[in-house]
């Protein structure tokens, strides 16, 4: 490479320039570090892979021999041709729909509260802090809340409940109903259950919805506010919406979590062997002894035999594609609805 | 509550001419002759951030059916003194306002008074435009809805009036259900003034509406200012010597001086005048300076 000019010292500048522009050799350092990274990463991708081709290749026989009917299913601890998981797709679609309907609330009003009305108090700022804190709480000892809580709390609504049931008044014998069967089955039933994981994803819901209303600019709060909005207003029409996407996103994801965990349903009391329902209504099986994915894989792991091993994998498999599916989900909602300001 | 204690507001009872007169000149000899009623009267108005004093001394007299723009150097606090007269420095945590500000003789910072009806009478034009990320119909419908106009019809004619108010019919009339986000840069500002009027507000408060635009749709804003300039009181916030020349009426020149008692500058108002003066002859050294590009 020749660069050729004209200047009055014969050209050594422009010498001087084209050696300063020339590569100099390799940059051993640079790909160095960038194979690592890349080895990273393979490591990583390795893992997964290795992950989901053994529990593919396991169950194989499962879903070759059986197909849907293994989803369709009861539990079995004694034979493993007969046993499925449909009580714990059941289990985990009520539990998630509950989480939704506790969790989701009340962690978007703490968020909003938090980020939109608190300011930056002192009270504020050690809040904030410890909802982080919170969401590194390991599951088992939401579990262990749920135990010591819950289970309790909704234990204790028997008595009361069976009081108003005897009592004259409708409305009074109607609420008697409703402590009854939330009471079901000692107080372990999937209403606990449900507790317990909304316990769980309360703190992550409530920071990733301050995330995505942070991130929503000062610009577009000044604009409502400017026009004579009240706060109230331009969170309700301005800020919510804009962040609603984020919000989404954020809680989707957390419920995929929370679907995936084993332990607090576990200590909670979702049961583990043979889970009769047989033909009662929906009351009746809300009320009643619960399970969940994660738990009914918990059942099948612990029984020896190949056969076991293989409906271990599939039930395994069924939860992995439940939970990616909630991802695809909450990525789909934030590809389609990202706002760019 | 402060009608006759301030000197500077004792011409505030002579009768507001209603101006026919629209032009693109500087109304500065018209202004000159009549004194219009008073606005918005500050005195020894400070803001302070925390213990950061931002800016001080500022003593100012807003006329009605005006174009005062405030001028000055980088940090000299004339957009924080704008964001006084609608209250919007209330957002910002640990401001707080020292000495008077009042708003037709009422104290704006009286402990009565609800900030949110304040900006209903008082709009504000941003630095950046900022519509709502929303069809261009429910930008403008958003402040009168909350006013309690519920009816199509009548929001319809708002959004018209408005856009035609703000130059903007013309070119968005076929498309009013589309995302405000897709109009260029000049025409989302004249949406945000179209957005200011839809409330019909009295004063419009403009911080830097056209830093952010090229100079065509620099002019359309400013072309627009002197419409409407007969129905509104105008206060522009501008680094532009040349924009405050050409659109105002009076000119607010501000500057910063570093405070004695700490290494932090201080912004404060330095001279208050018509424009036609501030530009020619203005009687302080340091203005003369700023205008001329010696400074600043």
């Amino acid at each position: 490479m020749t660069l050729t000019t004209i200047d009055s010292t014969g050209g050594s500048a422009a010498r001087s320039v084209t050696a300063g522009l020339t590569k100099q050799g390799i940059d051993v350092r640079g790909k160095v570090i960038e194979g690592l990274l890349i080895a990273s990463l393979a490591v990583s991708l390795l893992i997964i892979a290795v992950l989901v081709g053994d529990m593919v290749q396991r169950s194989w026989s499962v879903w070759t021999d059986r197909g849907t009917d293994f989803l369709s299913s009861g539990l079995s601890i004694t034979d493993a041709s007969a046993a499925g998981v449909w009580p714990g797709i059941k289990g985990t679609i009520a539990l998630m729909f509950l989480v939704v309907l506790l969790a989701f609330p009340l962690g978007i009003a703490c968020a909003i509260y938090l980020e939109e009305y608190a300011g930056n108090s002192r009270f504020a700022r050690w809040t904030r802090v410890n909802v982080r804190n919170l969401a590194g709480v390991p599951s088992v000892v939401y579990g262990l809340l749920g135990l010591g809580i819950f289970v309790k709390l909704l234990n204790g609504l028997g008595e009361p409940g069976a009081e108003l049931q005897d009592s004259g008044f409708f409305l009074f014998r109607w609420f008697g109903n409703i402590l009854d069967w939330l009471s079901g089955n000692n107080g372990r039933n999937v209403v606990a259950g449900a507790l317990a994981l909304s316990a769980l994803v309360l703190p992550i819901i409530i920071i990733t919805t301050i995330e995505a209303l942070r991130a929503v600019p000062r610009a577009i709060r000044e604009g409502a506010l400017g026009v004579g909005a009240t706060q109230w207003e331009t969170i309700r029409h301005h800020v919510l919406p804009a962040a609603s996407p984020g919000i989404l996103t954020g809680t989707v994801l957390s419920l995929a979590r929370a679907a995936g965990e084993a332990a607090p349903i576990l200590i909670v009391g979702a049961v583990t062997g043979t889970l009769i329902t047989g033909n009662q209504g929906l009351v009746e099986q809300m009320s009643g002894p619960f399970t969940g994915l994660p738990a009914v894989i918990f059942s099948y792991a612990r029984l020896p035999g190949d056969d076991f091993r293989a409906v271990t994998a599939a039930a395994a498999l069924v939860l992995l594609v439940l939970v990616l599916l909630m991802n695809g989900f909450a990525i789909w909602l934030r590809n389609r609805y990202e706002r760019k300001w | 509550m402060n009608e006759s204690g301030d000197p500077m507001t004792s011409s505030s009872d002579t009768a507001a001419p209603e101006s026919a007169v629209i032009s693109l000149a500087p109304a500065v000899h018209e202004a000159a002759t009549v004194e219009r009623a008073t606005v918005f009267a500050t005195s020894d108005l400070a803001v302070y951030y925390g213990d950061f004093r931002a800016v001080r001394d500022v003593n100012l007299v807003i006329r009605q059916h005006e174009i005062t723009a405030f001028i000055g150097p980088s940090g000299c606090g004339k957009s924080t003194v704008l964001r006084c007269f609608d209250r919007m420095n209330d957002l910002i945590e640990g401001a707080r306002v020292e000495g008077s500000l009042t708003y037709h003789g009422i104290d704006l910072y009286g402990p009565d008074v609800d900030p949110v009806e304040v900006r209903r009478r008082i709009g504000m034009v941003f630095q950046k435009p900022n519509p709502f990320p929303k069809s261009i119909y429910d930008n403008l419908a958003f402040g009168p809805r909350l006013n309690g106009i519920k009816k199509k019809g009548q929001l319809d004619d708002i959004v018209e009036r408005s856009l035609r108010r703000a130059a903007l019919w013309d070119e968005v009339k076929g498309r009013l259900k589309a995302s405000a986000m897709s109009l260029s840069g000049g025409q989302q500002q004249r949406l945000c003034i179209a957005r200011c009027v839809a409330v019909e507000p009295e004063v419009i408060l403009m911080d830097e509406p056209c830093s952010a635009l090229d100079p065509i749709a620099t002019a359309r804003i400013e072309e627009l200012m002197q419409e409407i300039k007969a129905d509104y009181t105008i206060i522009i916030v501008t680094h532009n010597m040349q924009q405050a020349a050409r659109v105002s009426d009076r000119t607010a020149f501000f500057t910063t001086e570093l405070n004695p008692e700490s290494d932090r500058r201080t912004g404060r108002l330095v001279e208050f005048d018509h424009t036609t003066k501030m530009f020619s002859n203005p009687s302080d050294e340091r203005t003369e300076m700023y205008v001329t590009g010696r400074f600043g």
